[in-house]
């Protein structure tokens, strides 16, 4: 067998597993549909607010809903100290600054 | 026109043999090079499910909720508030939420502690997300003990653990009858954590919003638009974390990748003159590097993406979850719902199959155009 033809029956299994992965998932986003139908219904029932991603604390538990002081609450000045601080996003007009435009 | 695929084949053939002649090399430059792009799809997959699963459940979340501040801080806000704010036109309802967290120092985690009418609980009786059942092992029919606002010892009886599949969002939560969360906290009648506002048109939720805040200077009104924004910007911040981790990896890769496909070794720009003196066009010599370099990136590209896949969707992504996920006592333990779409693959596909090729292409294209004799004297 000629080495092109290895190679091309090789990429196109390939390409057949990255086709099938779509095909999966398809069929797995269907077949979730209730729980995501149930998950909806969660939210909606108990109004909530948040995902459960990290629960240490407040700022990374709700951070919709944590004031912007939360991650510094112990005392003025102080630094965010909770692991999950560090990859969860403080506000966009935390990171802009209140600099005022300059002219 | 089977001409020309003859021809490519055969020049497929022949970039094979001359990749296959520096197998050990060549086969190193694939393994890294698949581990890049298994490396980069998985974040991608992984926090485009995220996104769209936190998207799809957080479209329920109320509209607008009202939380009252008290020197930038979040306090109790009276429920007396509550009857200036329904006589805003446009508000259909208000309603008082109560919630907030309790510290377990047996397990060192913080629980969520909600009250929903819904659920008409009994006094001293709890439902508790699967988390919590997990790590204090409060199965149904069990008893779990808290201290209440004074130091005084309160039992709960478990009535139930809420369902596995919405873990994502109440892994920490524990349901609670109202008499028992104010007895808890201290918490007087007459108060409650925030207010959620139901508003007849979607459209005036901000003028409503408005409205509230010029009655009531000393409240943050937070629409459902902020919370979907926030967890947009919580996943790409994580997602950018993981590609910064990644970084360091990547750069290498791209110093080996470069130098392996810019820098032409010796050997290769003898094999480019003894090719063009045999009679081989440039253009010839062009398409060969063409199809050694596609070979070696699309092999990358398709392996690479294929475990990526089968990384995060079928084994719940091990090697990265922690840090995308959050970092908690309480570890929700859930399965994502597979969301792939040709723009992703597309994405993946120009950011890494196209520069390797082009990178190829380039110093061959040098190589081939100088005089033959001259490159396998040099």
């Amino acid at each position: 067998m000629r080495k092109s033809s290895i190679f091309l029956v090789f990429i196109g299994a390939c390409s057949l597993a990255l086709g099938l992965a779509f095909l999966d998932a398809h069929l797995q986003a269907a077949g979730d549909l209730p729980y995501l139908r149930q998950e909806i219904k969660v939210v909606e029932t108990l109004q909530l607010t948040d995902l459960c991603l990290a629960t240490e604390a407040r700022h990374t538990r709700h951070p919709s809903q944590a004031d912007w002081h939360s991650p510094f609450q112990s005392h003025p000045g102080a630094l965010d100290h909770f692991p999950s601080g560090g990859i969860i996003q403080p506000p966009e007009t935390v990171i802009k600054g209140y600099e005022p435009h300059r002219q | 026109m089977s001409h020309i695929v003859n021809k490519q084949r055969n020049i497929l053939d022949f970039a094979l043999s001359s990749l296959l002649r520096r197998k050990g090399k060549n086969l190193a430059l694939v393994t890294v090079y698949t581990l890049v792009v298994f490396a980069l799809a998985s974040v991608m997959f992984f926090t485009q499910a995220l996104k769209k699963e936190a998207t799809l459940v957080l479209g329920a979340t109320p509209e607008l909720i009202v939380q009252k501040l008290v020197a930038g801080r979040h306090d109790l806000i009276p429920v007396s508030y509550i009857g200036k704010i329904k006589k805003i036109r446009g508000v259909a309802g208000v309603e008082p939420r109560l919630w907030g967290y309790y510290y377990d120092p047996l397990v060192r985690a913080n629980y969520t502690l909600l009250v929903n009418d819904k659920f008409k609980l009994p006094p001293q009786n709890i439902l508790v997300g699967a988390g919590i059942a997990r790590v204090r092992g409060a199965y149904r029919g069990r008893s779990i003990n808290f201290f209440s606002y004074d130091g005084k010892p309160l039992t709960f009886r478990v009535r139930g653990v809420l369902s596995l599949e919405s873990e994502l969002l109440s892994a920490d939560l524990i349901m609670i009858s109202p008499a028992d969360f104010r007895r808890l906290f201290g918490i007087p009648e007459g108060y409650a954590t925030d207010l959620t506002v139901h508003v007849r048109n979607h459209k005036e939720v901000a003028t409503v919003a408005a409205k509230i805040q010029q009655f009531f200077p000393d409240t943050r009104p937070i629409l459902r638009d902020e919370i979907l924004r926030t967890y947009k910007a919580v996943f790409d911040w994580r997602s950018s974390i993981v590609i910064v981790v990644l970084a360091g990896a990547l750069l290498a890769f791209l110093i080996f990748a470069w130098d392996k496909a810019a820098g032409l070794s010796a050997e290769e720009r003898r094999e480019i003159g003894i090719l063009k003196a045999i009679g081989w066009e440039t253009s010839d010599v062009l398409q060969l590097k063409f199809w050694e370099g596609l070979t070696v990136s699309l092999t990358a590209f398709l392996v690479g993406t294929i475990l990526a896949y089968v990384h995060v969707f079928w084994a719940a992504a091990p090697l990265f979850a922690t840090v995308i996920k959050g970092w908690s006592t309480l570890y929700p333990n859930f399965r994502l719902t597979p969301f792939l779409s040709f723009y992703q693959i597309a994405i993946l596909f120009f950011f890494t199959v196209v520069p390797y090729t082009v990178a190829t292409i380039i110093p061959s294209w040098r190589a081939a155009t100088i005089d033959p004799d001259q490159v396998m004297r040099t």
